[in-house]
């Protein structure tokens, strides 16, 4: 099995942790001295780097969160000098105001190199063409990829968003063997392409997409393997922590966390607890390497499960599962868990509801009820119950498919549902009275 | 013969299925001096929707988007039935040897005779053919 880095990727776990504190113990160091903000936070939680002795002293550290980077805005937290920057990128943040983040030379090497490996591990490199379809300019999509692929000598087809018939028509004709984009813009491109004529299945050279920036499902991976003809992985990443990082490999069994890079802890969303792998939990990540703006302890807000049993592709680092929702509003219904992103995410490729929606859970004897109240919008209001009813199965059908599990739909009269900021309010859980 | 003449603009409401809705249309109806002339409502699991044939139409749409509610204009037509037994009979085999499928229907009994309130798939064709069958269809006019 080719690793573009075999040294690192298949070094014995026992090394990697020493190496990982080694790494932590210089980064406290250099933070406790250079960062004056990570340095009060520390001071804060009664920490000195003399306190960290062992890696498991990580714990000891106190988090840092999104909102340090907003409060920070627009480059507070930086521990690098203009003249060490080589880039900015500047995240659009959904709410208020956007993130931005630096980065010196070895981070832009850095994160190439992750992104090489991630590439190799899922089989691309010399001879690949790789059609970059995420976007190019503050969004890390576009560039990241467009350099990881660089990197391990495939040809770079660098053609962003948007276009989408000349994006086919070049895919024919140059030959792209990999596709880098969202799952929901591959989904857009085998419908026009479709439209035009074209089966990406029999009629392009496409083998291999690398699908992440949003969330998706191993459903979406099967039928999008199946109708498009190629093999999916996911990939995973933030602009805090450079951009997309991990690729999975391969066996499609999550993607492995560089263990040089990143140090990953899942914890009890409830007691904020360690949990050994295998558990679902909170994922927090510490950049062990990031010179101009580190992360540590970063609660990225993702939920998802730490796999360290040894993977078949030879590679020794941990993986992390398919990213399952966000930490902030995660419901367990009849054991699978449901996010009202995904709700939401689902709900807003479907023009007959309006994107407003409220999740009420409730138990009808030993199993869980998920009802999705959805506004019908103007334009889809049809005189006819036969109408209204086929809208109505239609919405049901696509979140039974995105979420695993079945849902029932109430289709209820426009402005009618509740309108929050935040989506905690969204949720009615019954369950528990 | 202008098929127009025929093709009245019913007004249809989406409505949750819960205690007070009717009460709510039917208050906005009244606080503008609308009157109601013919009125069904459909239900399906968990919503409904009224129809209504009124003198003031553009009014009544007006006042119910104003108040939120998702409110659409829909083409039907009256066909006038004898109110006395065998009546539907009558005309419901005038409309079957037209060869019109009815997406739904609704009726009152009124002052002068009973009326049939049919939504169809190709309204124009169906007033002409009701009408070469010998059937009689009230005129928009009526009802504003």
């Amino acid at each position: 099995m080719a690793m573009w880095d075999h040294q690192v990727e298949a070094m014995p776990m026992e090394d990697l942790k020493k190496l990982q504190y080694r790494l932590l113990k210089t980064l406290v160091y250099r933070l406790y001295s250079f960062s004056p903000f990570y340095h009060e936070r520390m001071k804060q939680a009664k920490v000195h780097p003399d306190d960290i002795n062992a890696l498991e002293d990580v714990k000891k550290l106190p988090f840092m969160y999104k909102a340090d980077l907003r409060d920070n805005y627009p480059d507070r937290l930086f521990t690098a000098t203009r003249d060490e920057l080589v880039r900015y990128h500047v995240s659009s943040g959904t709410t208020g105001k956007p993130t931005v983040v630096g980065y010196t030379k070895n981070d832009l090497d850095n994160w190439t190199n992750s992104l090489a490996r991630g590439l190799v591990s899922c089989g691309l490199g010399r001879g690949d063409v790789i059609q970059v379809s995420y976007g190019y300019g503050l969004f890390t999509g576009g560039l990241g990829l467009h350099y990881g692929a660089e990197r391990i000598g495939a040809t770079v087809l660098p053609t962003s968003v948007g276009n989408t018939e000349r994006q086919i028509e070049l895919m024919q004709d140059l030959h792209a063997t990999a596709i880098c984009c969202t799952p929901s813009y591959l989904l857009h491109m085998g419908e026009v392409a479709e439209k035009m004529g074209v089966s990406i299945k029999k009629d392009t050279d496409l083998t291999t997409g690398i699908l992440g920036a949003e969330p998706w499902t191993d459903v979406m991976r099967s039928r999008m393997q199946e109708w498009l003809g190629i093999k999916a992985y996911d990939v995973y990443g933030t602009s805090e922590l450079s951009g997309p990082m991990f690729i999975e490999c391969t066996e499609q069994k999550g993607f492995h966390v560089w263990s040089d890079l990143a140090l990953v802890e899942v914890l009890d969303r409830d007691t904020g607890e360690t949990l050994v792998p295998g558990e679902a939990g909170e994922l927090v990540i510490t950049m062990l390497q990031k010179e101009a703006l580190p992360m540590i302890r970063f609660r990225i807000g993702d939920v998802s499960v730490l796999d360290d049993e040894p993977c078949r592709c030879g590679r020794t680092h941990p993986r992390i599962r398919r990213i399952q929702g966000r930490v902030d509003d995660m419901l367990i219904i009849r054991g699978i868990n449901v996010f009202p992103s995904q709700v939401e995410h689902t709900l807003m490729s479907i023009p007959e509801v309006g994107q407003h929606f409220q999740i009420v859970v409730d138990r009808r004897g030993a199993l869980d009820d998920m009802l999705v109240r959805v506004e019908i919008s103007k334009d889809a209001f049809s005189d006819k119950i036969n109408d209204l009813m086929q809208i109505r199965s239609k919405v049901e059908h696509k979140l039974r498919n995105a979420l695993n599990v079945g849902v029932n739909v109430e289709l209820v009269e426009p402005g009618s549902l509740p309108r929050f900021e935040g989506k905690s309010k969204k949720v009615i859980d019954r369950r528990n009275l | 013969m202008d098929v127009k003449n025929y093709i009245i603009r019913q007004i249809s409401v989406f409505s949750e299925n819960k205690p007070g809705r009717l009460a709510s249309i039917a208050k906005a109806f009244q606080e503008e001096k609308i009157n109601i002339l013919a009125f069904s409502i459909a239900e399906a699991d968990g919503f409904g929707v009224v129809r209504a044939l009124v003198n003031l139409p553009d009014k009544a749409f007006q006042k119910l988007t104003s108040l939120g509610y998702n409110v659409a204009f829909t083409d039907v037509i009256a066909v006038k039935m004898k109110d006395e037994p065998g009546g539907l009979f009558e005309i419901a085999e005038l409309l079957g040897e037209a060869g019109i499928n009815m997406e739904y229907a609704y009726a009152y009994s009124g002052k002068e005779a009973a009326v049939l309130i049919i939504r169809v798939d190709h309204v124009n064709e169906a007033v002409t053919r009701i009408l070469s069958k010998g059937g009689t269809l009230l005129e928009a006019k009526i009802f504003s």
